[in-house]
């Protein structure tokens, strides 16, 4: 029995070890979105194309969908931008939150670049993403077809992140998460 | 003397503010509070610093929430649920008590009771231990043969 008692620090190490094992594989900066399976946040925004037009959450509903958050002045949103065309060409819809961002800047942008946008909502005050949680662009939100946030990305979506999330997207359409 | 003691208040360091902004409160009580509840909140783009002190954008954004949350009267509590809602538990450098975190509350305190239990048994079992050994049990032929041993020493 006492003998026992020796193996307890190494039991312990390994325990310890095994944690902090794994924390070097995670990232901190990366925060659980607190809006997971919850409703988009009510909004009535300007259309970024029409300055008339008021977009809200009902516009969004339909299909599942990316909501992305980005703006001119973010140097990452530039990056992923072709990939956002490509996951546009592949048949998906993309929806933009044009973030705290200058109305002529964002829309030469989106014709330098090319446009991959379904429906792009003109936030200037960052109103919308304070209640969507943004905390720095570019951030993509997956909502299914009621419009319930179903996933957070933030950072650069590129290749790798969008093969993450597009088993999701494909589950989403065929209806087998939707009405939770 | 003097300047001795101005070396020194020289090396007390105050609490500086990084971010400067420039509210404007109806009384002191209302910019305690707003000072006490960026100081409580954590910024969530620059982690370790509170909205206090961070300079980024979301920060400024989340003073100004915290100052027009106060201006229109609500309370420490519901300014922190509207932080928590949209930002999450991270947000809040002081974790609520739920099931969630008791480990975290309460943890150090289980493990200094389990560290001084095992102490206590342990200086316990050695404590009886020596008591048992302080009695060698010698029978009669075994002490004289100690006696004949320690003989022999002394004739050296």
């Amino acid at each position: 029995m006492r003998r026992f008692f020796l193996f307890v620090p190494l039991a312990v190490f390994f325990v310890m070890g095994i944690f902090l094992y794994r924390g070097l594989q995670l990232d901190p900066t990366e925060l659980p979105s607190a809006l997971i399976d919850k409703p988009l946040p009510e909004f009535s925004m300007s259309s970024l194309y029409d300055e008339q037009r008021q977009v809200t959450p009902a516009d969004l509903k339909g299909k599942p969908a990316l909501l992305n958050v980005w703006a001119t002045w973010c140097p990452s949103c530039k990056e992923e931008h072709a990939q956002l065309n490509k996951i546009k060409e592949e048949g998906y819809t993309i929806y933009g939150v044009n973030y705290k961002d200058d109305r002529g800047k964002a829309k030469e942008w989106l014709r330098r670049y090319l446009d991959p946008y379904a429906e792009n909502i003109f936030d200037d005050k960052g109103a919308l993403g304070l209640d969507l949680g943004v905390y720095g662009a570019p951030e993509t939100y997956v909502i299914d077809a009621n419009g319930v946030i179903r996933y957070k990305h933030v950072g650069v979506v590129d290749q790798r992140v969008w093969d993450q999330i597009r088993p999701l997207m494909d589950k989403l359409a065929s209806g087998e998460v939707a009405g939770q | 003397m003097i300047r001795w003691f101005t070396t020194l208040l020289l090396m007390v360091s105050v609490h500086a503010t990084a971010a400067i902004d420039t509210y404007e409160f109806k009384d002191d009580e209302t910019r305690q509070r707003f000072q006490h509840l960026t100081e409580e909140l954590r910024c969530p783009k620059c982690q370790n610093q509170n909205l206090a002190d961070s300079n980024s954008p979301i920060a400024k954004d989340l003073r100004h929430e915290v100052y027009r949350m106060l201006g229109e009267g609500e309370t420490d509590q519901q300014i922190a649920d509207f932080m928590v809602a949209r930002y999450g538990e991270f947000v809040l450098y002081k974790p609520r008590k739920d099931l969630s975190t008791y480990l975290l509350w309460y943890g150090p305190f289980a493990l200094l009771l389990v560290g001084v239990v095992v102490v206590f048994v342990m200086t316990r079992r050695t404590s009886s231990g020596n008591k048992t050994d302080d009695k060698p049990e010698l029978d009669e032929s075994q002490r004289q043969q100690l006696n004949s041993l320690l003989d022999q020493d002394t004739d050296k």
